[in-house]
């Protein structure tokens, strides 16, 4: 055997990679420039003010809301925790019973499409069956249909199933408008598992049950922490579809809809918006923080080679 | 343990009507280490894949001891199979991976490990039973996917190229060990290869193959000595034989000035054809004086590989006029690049093909 192809293209392959290493270094020496560092501080403050804004008011006294701005603080500071009391347990507005409807309603909400969508991205990515590939780009189309189109006749189908009022409404709603995303990308996420870990798996003697348990399950936490992280978000976050459902009805409707109330609708206090959006923030803020670890990259790593 | 039958069995892929292996009819018999080999492409992977079930088989039946197989699915086969790239399961531990297969069936947890400790312990692998596979070198990992199958005891050893992903030096080593371990398991394996090199080290037979076709099926010795055809002349054998056409004569073949003497028996088997294909290996060859029997090469390379060398020269007239010969020579008297020798074969290893058919016409 000769090795002349071999050391032919060994220094051409050396090049390609001294070339992809010198501009990565021109990329780092761009982005670590102190004018780069100077402008990513400049939009981080300034994409910070509202918010930080938005907690100040909801600190400051009703009179002091309703009559200057939250910078008038730094010239006449006083801070009070009636709004958060008020918002939480006052008589008129009672976030916390919404709290736990908005709980109640986004836990579902996002447990329903993960695992349908699992079993069926399994399907799809690693079982044979006749026009799965019509099937597939079908439940990707889904997502032209806007969802507001279809929220009157969902309505009407759940008058008919006399499922009105009921958290069922929103639970279905938002599982049917998240699966076809959730599909497409576990499915995806699923196919690029490669196909010999599965083989031997098959040959190791699982069958499907415990190749998707056992073998896929382990490797898709990371896919499903994200989309798991959208989805709750996504929920936690939704007004149209929670008030088109449940904005009917007082026991099931979730906090977006009581903190949109606030602003107008059964009287104003709309002094305790600011309130009542930071006890909306808290979960969504402790889930991304507690899920972002599984955000970890190189799960992979080790299993096949090359 | 258990032979293993191919009858008749072929694989057409969907959406394509030549079949990527063709009525593939091979019997390897209780113990035996086949080597399927041939170029890619050649349909070798696929049948290991038919063995195993992870390939639909369209035509004839596999077979795995008395028991027809042919549309059982893997788990049901009593197979283990190692993957070129290993694919190990890369959130369990070396010991979780070796295990996963009596796992599946059911063995109690002592029992399991048990088994895997045997096994590592025969693969030195004892010490990375809690690590991941991504702390693994190459070689390790290689060691654990053998492990992952050995732990079974299956009727059946399946590998894919299972060495292709290590480097020259691990390779070689790891083939020879896997050979050893093979026999002393004394499991049918049935393993695939491109190298011709580990097909004819490792193999009690090898199954030559092309395009989806068996071409030759013997011991690694016959096959080197008595290919079938040009296509098993050209394959097996490294540096390779080299293949020259010629005309055929009253006495002979004339490869330009050269005339290779053929025996009456094969001048009568090739019966009407003009022209024949002559191969020699390059050990075949010998350098004669300028002025005797012999094909004239002018010399561009001598590789000197200390025990051998190897000269490769381009061929002066006749039909093959400037294609490469390569013969071995003295190490220690080596000509000079640019000068012109005169080659001759021994006539004892002599092969000779019909160039119509490529089918082999020397007994």
């Amino acid at each position: 055997m000769t090795a002349t192809p071999d050391s032919l293209s060994r220094p051409r392959t050396a090049r390609r990679v001294a070339r992809t290493a010198q501009r990565a270094e021109q990329a780092k020496t761009r982005l670590s420039s102190p004018w780069a560092t100077a402008i990513s501080i400049a939009v981080a403050i300034l994409w910070t003010v509202p918010t930080f804004g938005l907690l100040l008011s909801s600190f400051r006294p009703e009179q002091q809301i309703k009559t200057t701005g939250w910078w008038t603080f730094f010239s006449d500071p006083q801070l009070t925790l009636k709004n958060y009391t008020e918002v939480l347990f006052g008589g008129s507005t009672q976030l916390s019973t919404f709290f736990v409807n908005s709980i109640v309603i986004t836990i579902p909400s996002v447990v329903i499409p993960i695992t349908l969508a699992l079993l069926a991205a399994y399907a799809f990515a690693w079982i044979d069956f006749r026009g799965r590939d019509f099937l597939f780009v079908a439940v990707f189309a889904l997502q032209i249909v806007p969802i507001q189109v279809t929220l009157i006749p969902l309505l009407q189908t759940y008058v008919d199933l006399s499922l009105a009022g009921s958290y069922w409404t929103v639970w279905l709603s938002h599982s049917i408008f998240a699966l076809p995303l959730a599909i497409f990308l576990l499915h995806n996420f699923m196919k690029d598992i490669p196909r010999s870990l599965v083989e031997a798996a098959r040959v190791d003697g699982a069958g499907h049950v415990q190749i998707f348990f056992r073998v896929l399950l382990p490797l898709l936490v990371p896919a499903i922490a994200a989309f798991g992280i959208f989805q709750f978000l996504w929920v936690w976050n939704d007004l149209l579809v929670a008030l088109t459902f449940a904005g009917g009805t007082q026991n099931v409707a979730p906090l977006t809809v009581r903190i949109a109330e606030l602003s107008g609708t059964r009287g104003t206090a709309w002094h305790l918006l600011s309130a009542g959006a930071f006890v909306a923030m808290i979960v969504p803020l402790l889930v991304f923080l507690s899920l972002q670890r599984y955000f970890v990259r190189g799960l992979l790593a080790g299993s096949v080679k090359g | 343990m258990a032979t293993v039958t191919y009858d008749q069995a072929s694989r057409i892929y969907p959406g394509s009507d030549k079949p990527a292996v063709d009525k593939l009819d091979l019997e390897i018999s209780d113990g035996e280490f086949m080597v399927l080999v041939g170029p890619s492409g050649c349909g070798k992977s696929t049948s290991l894949r038919m063995l195993a079930g992870l390939e639909e088989i369209n035509d004839g039946a596999v077979r795995i001891g008395e028991r027809d197989v042919t549309h059982l699915p893997p788990k049901d086969r009593d197979i283990a199979m190692v993957f070129q790239n290993y694919a190990l399961y890369p959130h369990m531990t070396v010991a979780e991976n070796m295990g996963f297969a009596l796992k599946m069936q059911g063995v109690s947890k002592d029992q399991r490990l048990k088994k895997v400790r045997e096994a590592a312990q025969l693969l030195g692998l004892e010490e990375f039973l809690d690590r991941k596979p991504k702390a693994l070198s190459g070689g390790q990992r290689q060691r654990v996917a053998m492990g992952r199958a050995i732990v079974r005891e299956p009727k059946v050893f399946l590998m894919d190229e299972p060495l292709s992903n290590l480097d020259a030096k691990l390779r070689v080593s790891t083939r020879t060990q896997i050979a050893a371990l093979q026999r002393r398991l004394g499991i049918t394996t049935v393993y695939v290869t491109h190298d011709q090199t580990e097909a004819m080290t490792m193999g009690d037979r090898v199954a030559v193959l092309k395009d989806g076709l068996l071409q030759q099926n013997d011991t690694p010795l016959n096959l080197y000595d008595k290919p079938n055809n040009l296509f098993v002349a050209g394959f097996i054998g490294s540096p390779a034989m080299n293949l020259l056409t010629g005309k055929v004569t009253n006495s002979g073949v004339d490869v330009g000035a050269y005339t290779v003497p053929l025996e009456a028996s094969v001048k009568t088997k090739l019966g009407s054809e003009t022209t024949a294909t002559i191969g020699i290996r390059p050990e075949a060859f010998r350098i004669v004086g300028s002025e005797e029997n012999g094909l004239t090469v002018e010399v561009a390379v001598v590789e000197e590989l200390g025990a051998d060398a190897y000269l490769y020269g381009l061929l002066n007239g006749g039909t093959d006029e400037q294609k490469e010969i390569i013969a071995r020579i003295d190490a220690r008297r080596p000509p000079e690049k640019g000068a012109k020798v005169k080659l001759a074969a021994d006539p004892e290893r002599i092969h000779v093909f019909s160039t119509t058919t490529g089918e082999r016409v020397s007994g």
